[in-house]
């Protein structure tokens, strides 16, 4: 193209053209035009080559002509007469050329009216083009030409475009709203209409671009909102990311006009809470609690704030923005912490992007401090920052500044002042003065500082600290007669004006104090009076009016001397001001009752200056907006309302009408009929089915794949979806969706009462376990390959299990709220405030940064978490075989608690075979083992003979595949055959493990929902003491000790023998006797056996 | 939201303009230049300038001002964020972003820009869609279209837009499938004058190169997650199950992108790689200054340091330097003041110094503060922090990818005090 364009230079205007040779193809004629020609036509002949381009029949030829035209309108040149030209192309076969016509029209059509219409019936044709591609794109253009005339064609087709089937056709009808309503003001209530339609659409691809229509055309019309307000919420996170920006930002301002504030309540705390903020977690909660207690936060808002919070991962510095603001005006004040981590790391970006979010910290860290106090290094300046990033960070820095930190700033600021930036450095010593005002503990260090930097070589420095230092002595109205006297001998050197007002202004006020040196300086300025700034002018004749009022007998003579030389100045201000003051302090005939009180004018104590931060009252805008970096209301700024008092009708953003106890199974069959809607990918590869390519079908497929992938990955993004994909799941693997329905149930019976509960779980416990002992039994058949591959076979399966743990989690969070209204399904980690019922510290009321750590250990938990040895052994005994119905063999077991020799998920069982006969008993050994599904057992080696009245002690294993069915067998001598069982109580199929209580809460977290039991229990008055309290739960269960930082938890942690699951168990001991017992872990039937035998152990003396 | 776009060169030409609504005269840009004056240097003009009818938000990058003119409130960033995506755009387009290319280029960037916004709102911003609708110029297309007249403009619709994967397109396909991932950390340090740690921090990224065939679902697991304080992903990565696991798991985009970025957690001691003496010494009375620097390795784990290089500026007093290196090159620009040492390796028996003197312009007293030394330098083989890649696994496709991690050790903002 370059080659072309330059060719077609040199021709000018020549006339070439006109002998009507396609110019592509005689791009080399000789230049031989004479040159004034060519420079006074060329324009007008450039354009004539180039239609006749246009016209030529040739593709390449037009495409040519079309991108040198493009290259016109690149540069700004004008084109627009080329119009008829290019219109005519807009039907052309070649995309291309098409495009390029596209983005000429949308340049000119505006301008040139008549000719666009030609265009119209083009697109209007292209609208119903098979291809939703070819579609959305004539919407595009056809919304895009500014023609008015056209507004009732682009309606009809923003109406059409809106229902069609097309999420992508759909997007662009959003876009073309805008459009039109910019061309067209007064479609506003047809528009409405489009958008509310358009608003309950749930692909993600459309909410961005209709919210955004929302917000240009009617931003007001809150109430649109309220049906779509949860779908918007969940679908957040899969929009793109321009779209949750625009969506952030308005549920940030719907949700300030429909919830109550969540500060009331902790206003008191505040400062009290945001101290503690770092502190351990435990306390946090129950200050929570505390706290929170006659404040219930709205579901809805709390959806909002908790479908938020992972964007703050975004790689888009704007959306990380958004939720920062979002978290700043709505969330509690004890969880907008958050954030700050997330802002800090934008720090890091472009310096544009610093630039913004260092003014957002700013305004933040003026209210709450304690947000970005850890984050105080990551503020300092480096030499190589933009000036403006300087003072930005100088700002965020003084801010912060408290007793603690201030050391370790002044040190900081220190090098700052020796900036060879001097306004930065300027700006340094501002900020000294500020923290000296605002930290009482360092106002005389700062001082000293100052009055160091007055001998500085820089006169700016200088300056500066003069200016700041009279502030300072001012606010400080101690004796500080030394500064003074030393600031008045700078008088002689230095030259910049403010500070040698300053410097005088400072004499004059507290002249008292220095009553020798105050007539000295007068005389010495009186003396330069002449050659003064006026500013230093003005204060020299204050400084004259104050003397002569305190110490007239030295200064009568100067003073006057003074007034005289401002009479005739040539300042009309100096004079003006000489003349009043002349009138107010030497007393004559005519001067009236002022004069008395002359002094007390002068020399009345003056309010000290308040030294604030310029981002003091930035906090009126919403933060992250435009006004705000402005500081100025920028052109349609929306208020952000204040909270409401009441909060309006929650029930508005129903959006079906369900009673609570029929919310889940409802829910799960509108999800399964909604799923074809929602995913968009099924309608659009239906439409497309007619001209699928191969390679199209398969992208479809593999996507489908994919989605699978995701599902198990990510399935609690939303509730809403993953309950349907839940089901999509259970189709494909029924086994996992049986069992999940037995879950399901059991759970349901949670609502009732307890006892009736456990009646439920024992029944069904039989079932269920069978169920999981099958399903693990094919696991293993499947892989095959004996206990080495256990871990192996363990990974395989972990994703669906971290599924169903998920769904099941989800399940019991919803039971558990029944005093909710109406409760969203997502509540998945809400705060203690809500139901006081919990007691477990969920992970979301840790401290953020705890949780991050926490979470830090949590893939390392096989490092930590180590299988310990037990603690407690057990004596007790259980009979395998009464030496009566042995026929004089006995036998005795006892679990001897060690991990199992013979195999990892055995459980060693000791057995001692006792011959209580008069004879020999030979060749006794195990046979017929009849063992459920699953279940294996490692005999001991057959004894060859036991000589009476003797006894033998041998181990075997038996894997019970962690249920408590029973091992039947036959213990076989020589001669008999006896049919004994073995049935494990369920306190010992499990081994102790150690961790710290970090790790502990870590898991448990993990394990919420369904994965937890609970119970509360009446404690015997004895058995209230820690170590009563570990020796009876130890002996009942084998279960590890978990250090606990408070005395009335404690914590025990064991894994199951077979399947090497978590079983965590917590007792907390409450007032008056009763302790709250909650046992977390994925065997749910075990978690539960294991409670109902706990009960009794700690209740019972 | 973005009316229109100007993009201005050093000089203060508009070279380019693009208007997504009505056009805006591009007198509005008389503003920008007056704030440009104000401001002296390019990188302390304002990113917002209010005019009475429109606002200003530009980026500054490869020496080029990218405006944007907005009308109504619109959060700031989300104008800057989307002109970096466009530089990125263009960058990725083109290899580099110059006024020169895009001028030469001039159609497909007008092509391109026209993808991404519609009506001012972002419409495509994925560059893996924008390269199907419009194919990146290289010499061999160049050469076929104009032999066979074809075109620039995919024909083929792109089908990411409409997947649930918008990142990837469908039906890519390699003979060799390869995997890379260059992990990336950067030390941002302010170091005194006395050699302490004053803030240390460690910033990482993980680049990858991802080529594969089909549609393959990958995950990647370290040996420590723990060190990862703050992340942010790609958004591929699904974030239930970092949450959960601490695993990335995500479908990759074709091609080069950044998987995560990430801040090691303040709590872990940074180790400094290296250390600088410096005896730089203005005299009150004379005009000569001593100036007098060494580098040496500190915590290296053993390996080399590379690339070092050590760039001052000067304060305004100083005349010129005659200086001497033991190894490697230095300038030092007499207008701008700025001295730079490209040090090349770090030998730890023979470290590298450069020494010399300083001439100060005669009657000035000696500048106040001493200048910061900016430090470059490179690790190879070695994340500082010493995060470290577990495994990579591939599902849902057949063939064994071949797969490949580097690590790399860099200075971010590296100063020290003097």
């Amino acid at each position: 193209m370059s080659t072309n364009s330059l060719g077609y230079n040199e021709q000018g205007g020549e006339a070439a053209a006109e002998l009507g040779q396609e110019a592509a193809a005689s791009p080399a004629a000789p230049a031989s035009v004479p040159a004034a020609f060519g420079l006074f036509s060329s324009d007008t002949k450039k354009n004539e080559d180039l239609k006749q381009m246009l016209e030529s029949n040739k593709d390449s030829a037009k495409l040519d002509a079309m991108k040198r035209i493009v290259g016109m309108i690149a540069k700004g040149k004008n084109a627009s007469e080329l119009f008829p030209a290019v219109v005519k192309n807009v039907a052309s076969k070649n995309i291309e050329i098409k495009k390029l016509v596209y983005v000429y029209l949308m340049r000119y059509a505006e301008e040139q009216q008549d000719l666009a219409l030609l265009s119209i019936s083009t697109f209007q044709r292209a609208l119903k083009d098979p291809n939703q591609l070819i579609r959305a794109s004539a919407l595009r253009v056809l919304s895009s030409i500014r023609v008015p005339i056209i507004v009732p064609i682009m309606m009809l087709a923003i109406k059409e475009a809106s229902a069609d089937l097309s999420p992508y056709v759909r997007k662009n009808a959003a876009h073309a709203i805008q459009k039109l309503y910019s061309l067209d003001p007064e479609q506003k209530e047809l528009l409405i209409e489009v958008i509310e339609k358009l608003l309950k659409d749930k692909s993600t691809l459309v909410a961005g671009s209709v919210v955004m229509a929302f917000e240009e055309v009617c931003p007001d019309r809150i109430d649109l909102i309220h049906k779509n307000y949860r779908k918007l919420c969940n679908l957040l996170v899969d929009v793109e990311e321009w779209g949750q920006i625009v969506i952030i930002h308005m549920l940030t301002r719907y949700a300030r006009t429909q919830f109550v504030s969540p500060w009331k309540e902790d206003g008191v705390l505040e400062e009290y809470n945001e101290k503690d903020f770092y502190e351990s977690d435990e306390e946090q909660k129950e200050k929570d609690q505390k706290v929170k207690k006659p404040y219930a936060m709205d579901p809805d808002h709390r959806l909002l704030i908790r479908n938020t919070k992972p964007l703050l991962q975004s790689r888009n510095a704007a959306v990380v923005m958004a939720v920062a603001q979002l978290y700043w005006h709505l969330a509690p004040k004890s969880e907008a912490g958050i954030v700050s981590k997330s802002l800090v790391r934008l720090l890091r970006s472009s310096r544009e992007v610093q630039y913004i979010v260092l003014q957002n910290i700013a305004t933040m860290s003026i209210q709450r401090k304690g947000m970005f106090e850890p984050y105080l290094k990551s503020f300092y300046v480096r030499s190589t920052d933009p000036t403006m990033i300087k003072t930005s960070k100088l700002e965020i820095l003084t801010n912060l500044a408290n007793e603690a930190n201030i050391s370790t700033l002044l040190r900081e600021f220190q090098t700052y002042v020796k900036s060879q930036d001097k306004q930065f450095a300027a700006a340094t010593i501002q900020a000294i003065g500020r923290c000296a005002t605002n930290i009482s503990e360092v106002t005389d260090t700062c001082l000293n500082g100052l009055v160091c930097l007055l001998s500085n070589r820089d006169e700016i420095v200088v300056a500066e600290s003069v200016v700041v230092i009279k502030k300072l002595l001012q606010t400080q109205p101690a004796h500080h007669g030394e500064i003074i006297k030393h600031m008045a001998k700078l008088l002689d050197t230095i030259t910049v004006p403010v500070a040698r007002a300053s410097i005088l202004w400072l004499i004059g006020e507290y002249c008292e104090r220095v009553p020798k040196i105050a007539p000295d300086v007068l005389r010495k300025m009186a003396k330069n009076f002449t050659n003064e700034d006026e500013l230093v002018k003005l204060q020299i004749v204050n400084l004259g009016a104050k003397l002569y009022l305190t110490n007239s007998k030295q200064t009568k003579l100067l003073t006057q001397y003074i007034l005289n030389l401002g009479k005739y100045d040539q300042s009309y201000d100096i004079r003006d001001r000489t003349r009043f003051i002349r009138q107010l302090i030497v007393p004559n005939e005519k001067s009236g009752a002022l004069s008395k009180y002359a002094k007390k004018i002068f020399l009345a104590q003056k309010p000290a200056p308040l030294l604030e931060s310029p981002f003091k009252d930035r906090d009126r805008f919403q933060l992250g907006t435009l006004s705000h970096t402005l500081n100025t209301k920028a052109t349609g700024y929306l208020e952000l309302s204040n909270w409401p008092e009441v909060a309006p009708d929650p029930s508005v953003r129903n959006v079906e009408v369900i009673e609570l106890g029929k919310e889940w199974s409802v829910n799960v069959g509108k999800a399964k009929k909604e799923k074809p809607t929602e995913k968009f990918y099924s309608d659009s590869e239906e439409e497309e089915s007619a001209s699928t390519t191969d390679s199209e079908s398969e992208s479809t497929s593999e996507s489908g794949k994919d989605k699978n992938g995701k599902e198990e990955g990510s399935s609690m993004e939303n509730s809403e979806s993953s309950s349907s994909e839940e089901l999509s799941d259970s189709a494909s693997e029924s086994k996992e969706g049986t069992a999940k329905k037995k879950f399901k149930t059991s759970e349901e019976s949670d609502s009732d009462d307890t006892e009736k509960k456990t009646e439920m779980i024992s029944k069904k416990r039989r079932s269920s376990s069978s169920s999981d002992s099958e399903s693990s039994s094919t696991e293993e058949s499947s892989t095959d390959s004996g206990s080495e591959s256990d871990s192996k076979s363990e990974a395989e399966s972990r994703n669906p299990k971290n599924a169903i743990a998920k769904r099941k989690e989800m399940a019991v969070q919803e039971k558990k709220v029944p005093t909710k209204q109406d409760v969203s399904l997502l509540d998945l980690d809400d705060f203690g405030s809500v139901s006081s019922t919990v007691a477990i510290p969920t992970p979301a009321i840790l401290s953020p940064s705890l949780v991050a750590d926490l979470e830090g250990l949590s893939l390392s938990t096989s490092s930590v978490i180590n299988v310990s040895s037990p603690i407690f052994l057990p004596m007790k005994t259980h009979e395998l075989l009464h030496r009566m119905s042995g026929k004089g063999l006995a036998a005795h077991y006892h679990f001897s608690r060690q991990p199992c020799i013979y195999g990892d998920q055995m459980v060693s069982v000791q057995v001692t075979i006792m011959n209580t006969t008069d004879q020999k008993l030979e060749n006794i050994h195990i046979e017929e083992r009849k063992l459920p599904a699953g279940m294996k057992m490692h005999m001991f080696n057959p004894i060859e003979f036991l000589e009476p009245g003797e006894s033998i002690t041998v181990s075997m294993g038996i894997d019970f595949c962690d249920s408590t069915q029973t091992a039947s067998f036959q213990l076989c001598t020589k001669e008999d055959h006896f049919n004994v069982n073995i049935q494990p109580s369920v306190g010992e199929l499990l081994l102790p493990v150690t961790m710290s209580e970090k790790d502990f809460m870590t898991e448990q977290g993990k394990l919420t929902g369904m994965n937890e039991t609970s119970a509360t229990i009446t404690v015997a008055p004895k058995n209230s003491t820690r170590l009563m309290i570990l020796e009876k739960v130890i002996k009942a269960a084998n279960l590890g000790v978990v250090p606990s930082g408070q005395d009335n938890m404690h914590r025990f942690a064991a894994k199951t023998v077979h399947s090497g699951s978590l079983m965590l168990v917590t007792v907390e001991l409450k007032e008056g006797s009763t302790a709250q017992l909650i046992i977390n872990t994925e065997k749910m039937v075990i978690g539960s056996i294991l409670l109902r035998e706990l009960k009794p152990v700690l209740s019972q003396g | 939201m973005i009316h229109s776009l100007f993009l201005i060169n050093s000089s203060g030409d508009i070279f380019l303009e693009k208007h997504w609504k009505s056009v805006v005269s591009r007198s509005v840009c008389d503003y920008f230049f007056e704030a440009q004056e104000r401001a002296t240097e390019a990188e302390n003009v304002p990113p917002v300038i209010p005019t009475p009818h429109h606002y200003l938000l530009s980026v500054y990058r490869h020496k080029i001002f990218f405006v944007a003119v907005i009308q109504t409130e619109v959060p700031p960033l989300f104008v800057i964020e989307f002109l970096h995506r466009v530089v990125d755009t263009f960058q990725d387009y083109f290899g580099v972003c110059s006024e020169v290319v895009i001028k030469d280029n001039v159609v497909v960037v007008y092509e391109v820009l026209e993808e991404m916004l519609d009506n001012g709102f972002p419409l495509a911003t994925e560059s893996n869609i924008l390269k199907e609708l419009i194919k990146p110029p290289t010499i061999l297309r160049t050469v076929v279209n104009t032999i066979t007249g074809s075109t620039n403009v995919g024909d083929q619709l792109p089908t990411g837009q409409l997947s649930v994967v918008p990142w990837r397109r469908t039906g890519v396909k390699y003979t060799n499938n390869e995997a890379y991932f260059d992990v990336i950390e950067e030390i941002d340090a302010i170091i005194d004058k006395s050699g302490s740690t004053i803030t240390a921090e460690i910033q990482g990224v993980i680049d990858a190169c991802v080529k594969l065939t089909g549609m393959p679902d990958l995950t990647l697991s370290f040996m420590n997650p723990r060190l990862l304080d703050d992340v942010s992903f790609h958004p591929c990565v699904r974030f239930k199950r970092w949450e959960s696991e601490r695993i990335l798991s995500f479908i990759p985009p074709d091609g080069n992108f950044r998987l995560l970025s990430y801040h090691v957690s303040a709590q872990n001691l940074v180790a400094i790689p290296v250390y600088v003496k410096h005896n730089i010494n203005f005299r009150d009375s004379s005009s000569l200054g001593r100036f007098e620097i060494t580098v040496g390795p500190k915590q290296t784990m053993g390996k080399t340091v590379e690339g070092v290089m050590v760039t001052s500026q000067m304060p305004k007093g100083v005349l010129n330097m005659s200086l001497t290196p033991s190894q490697g090159i230095h300038t030092f620009d007499p207008v701008t003041k700025l001295l730079s040492w490209d040090v090349g390796k770090i030998n730890p028996q023979k470290l590298p110094s450069l020494k010399g003197t300083m001439s100060l312009q005669a009657g000035t007293s000696k500048p106040d503060e001493n200048p910061t030394i900016n430090l470059q330098f490179k690790i190879q083989q070695l994340a500082i922090s010493g995060l470290k890649v577990n495994r990579l696994d591939m599902y849902g496709e057949k063939y064994k990818p071949f797969k490949g991690i580097k690590y790399m050790t860099k200075a971010g903002k590296f100063q020290v005090r003097t």
